[in-house]
C-alpha cells in the first residue's frame, strides 16, 4: 500500500452555475444543477473535516462562487473551521459592499480571472460582456487589505496581449499574477484546434514572462504554465494522484482532480454519505492511481516517476484511451507521437492565428 | 537583480503583506500561510515572523534575535535575518514601512 500524505489544499467547486461561457471551461460538459448542489451545513462541515485532516487552505471556485446567495456564509465557515480562504471568480455579481462582506468574512485571497486585455477579446472568449466589471473590481480592492492575484487564461486568441495583461497587473493592487495556458480538458479539448498557440507565440510569451519577473521582483510575483503539449516532461498533475489535493464537486462527489469524471469505472464517493477522511484515505478512486504501483513503463523504471508521477490521468485517456498510459505528452511516452500531430496542425497549418473567425463552442449553462 | 538586503533600512518595520498570516492560535506546526503557498516556521524564522508586525523595526528584530542566540556570531545572526526577509519580501509576503 502506498503512503498517504495529508492533503493541503481543497478545491471546492461551490457550483457549476457562471455567467460568462468561456471556451476553455475547465467544468466538465455535463454540468450539475443548482438543484443537487451541497447546503450551507454540508459545505461548513466538508471544511471543518478538510482541516482535521490537515488542509491549510480552501479554494472557493466554481462555476463561479459567487453565484451563491451564502457565499459570504461560506467564507466564514472555511474561515472559523481555520482555512486560508481562496476566492477565484470573475468577479461577479459583485458589489462593493459584499466585497467587504467576504473580507469581513475572513477572505484571505481574492483571485480575479481575466480572459484577455480588452473588452472585444475577453467579449469573444467568455461569451459575455464582464470586462469593464472586472476593472471596477480590481478599483475597489486597492482600498482593502486582502491579497490580490490575477489569473490571465492564455491561449492562441490572447498570447499576444500578455504585455498589455501586465501592465493591468501593475496598475492594480496585486501582488501576484498568474499566466496559465489552456489545459486541454472538458470544453477546451473541444477548441483545441483555436486554443493552442504557435511555437513562436509561445516561444515570444516566455521572453516577455521572464523579464517580467525580474522586473517585478518584490513587486509582483510572476507565474506562467506553458501548454504541456509543448513540454518535454508531463506537468506533475495536482502534485501527484490523492498526494496533496481533493475537488469536491458542486453536488458533493469527492474527486482526485478536476476532470478525473471522464475515467470510466472509477466510482466517487460523496461527501453528503462518507467522511472526508475515509474518502481521502481509502476510496477506490483516491487509491487507484495512488503511489506507483500502478505505472506502465516507461514511467515504471524512469528516474523521474517520483517527479512527474506519470503526468495526467485524464489526459493520458483522452489522448491514448488508457488511464494508466504514461501521459502522451512525454517524450518519453511511445504515444508521442499524437501529441506531435497535433502541434504540427498548428504550426503547418499556420490555421487563423489572427483570424477574425473562430468557430467557437460556448460553454452552456448549469 | 539589486540585493535589498544590502539596502534594507535599518529603521524599516516589516509587516506581512496583506493575505499572508500566521495560521490559527497555537496549531502545530506553526505555518506561514500565504497566496499559493504554505511555509512551515520553526526555530528562528518563526522568531523572525512573529516580530514582522509593523511595530518592530528591522534593528529590533536583528537585536532581539541575537539575544536569543547569543551563542551564535551576532553578524552571523544579522546577515540570516536580512536574506530571509529579503526572501518573504521577493514572495510577497512582506511589506516594509
Amino acid at each position: 500500500m502506498p503512503s498517504i500524505s495529508n492533503p493541503l489544499a481543497l478545491i471546492a467547486e461551490l457550483t457549476h452555475r457562471c455567467p460568462l461561457h468561456c471556451v476553455y471551461c475547465s467544468n466538465p460538459q455535463e454540468l450539475q444543477s443548482r438543484a443537487t448542489e451541497l447546503s450551507t451545513a454540508d459545505w461548513s462541515r466538508v471544511f471543518r473535516e478538510a482541516a482535521d485532516l490537515g488542509v491549510l487552505q480552501a479554494d472557493l471556485t466554481g462555476g463561479e462562487p459567487l453565484a451563491r446567495p451564502d457565499t459570504v456564509e461560506l467564507v466564514r465557515a472555511a474561515r472559523t473551521a481555520g482555512l486560508y480562504v481562496n476566492l477565484i471568480t470573475s468577479g461577479l455579481p459583485l458589489d462593493e459592499a459584499r466585497l467587504d462582506a467576504l473580507i469581513d468574512a475572513g477572505l484571505d485571497h481574492f483571485q480575479l480571472s481575466f480572459q484577455g486585455s480588452t473588452a472585444e477579446i475577453a467579449e469573444e472568449i467568455s461569451g459575455s460582456k464582464t470586462h469593464a466589471q472586472k476593472l471596477r473590481v480590481l478599483d475597489w480592492l486597492k482600498s482593502r487589505r486582502v491579497a490580490v492575484t490575477l489569473n490571465f487564461v492564455i491561449h492562441r486568441r490572447n498570447i499576444a496581449q500578455i504585455g498589455q495583461m501586465l501592465a493591468i497587473a501593475e496598475a492594480s493592487s496585486a501582488s501576484r499574477v498568474e499566466f496559465a495556458n489552456v489545459q486541454y480538458y472538458g470544453w477546451a479539448l473541444v477548441n483545441r484546434a483555436a486554443l493552442l498557440p504557435t511555437r513562436n507565440q509561445l516561444d515570444d510569451s516566455l521572453v516577455i514572462l521572464k523579464q517580467a519577473q525580474e522586473r517585478l521582483l518584490g513587486k509582483i510575483r510572476v507565474e506562467y504554465v506553458v501548454p504541456d503539449y509543448y513540454a518535454r516532461y508531463p506537468k506533475a498533475c495536482m502534485g501527484g494522484w490523492g498526494r496533496k489535493l481533493l475537488l469536491v464537486t458542486p453536488n458533493g462527489e469527492a474527486l482526485p482532480c478536476h476532470a478525473a469524471r471522464v475515467i470510466p469505472g472509477l466510482p466517487f464517493e460523496n461527501v453528503k454519505g462518507c467522511s472526508l477522511r475515509d474518502i481521502w484515505e481509502t476510496s477506490d478512486a483516491f487509491q487507484k492511481f495512488r503511489g506507483q504501483d500502478w505505472m506502465q513503463e516507461p514511467c515504471r523504471s524512469c528516474d523521474r516517476r517520483g517527479m512527474d508521477f506519470g503526468g495526467c490521468r485524464c489526459q493520458a485517456l483522452l489522448l491514448t484511451g488508457d488511464a494508466a498510459a504514461t501521459d502522451p505528452v512525454c517524450t518519453l511516452s511511445p504515444r508521442r507521437a499524437k501529441v506531435d500531430a497535433i502541434v504540427a496542425g498548428v504550426n503547418e497549418g499556420m490555421l487563423s492565428v489572427n483570424s477574425e473567425k473562430t468557430n467557437w463552442i460556448y460553454r452552456l449553462n448549469a | 537583480m539589486t540585493d535589498t538586503s544590502a539596502t534594507l533600512d535599518p529603521q524599516s518595520k516589516p509587516r506581512l503583506a496583506p493575505g499572508c498570516r500566521l495560521n490559527n492560535d497555537g496549531k502545530e506546526p506553526r505555518t506561514l500561510l500565504m497566496p499559493e503557498r504554505a511555509l512551515r516556521l520553526q526555530g528562528p524564522s518563526l522568531e523572525i515572523i512573529e516580530r514582522c508586525d509593523g511595530q518592530h523595526t528591522v534593528e529590533q528584530i536583528i537585536s532581539e534575535l541575537q539575544e536569543i542566540y547569543s551563542k551564535a556570531a551576532p553578524e552571523k545572526v544579522a546577515q540570516d535575518i536580512l536574506g530571509y526577509l529579503k526572501l518573504l519580501h521577493d514572495q510577497r509576503a512582506l511589506d516594509f514601512q
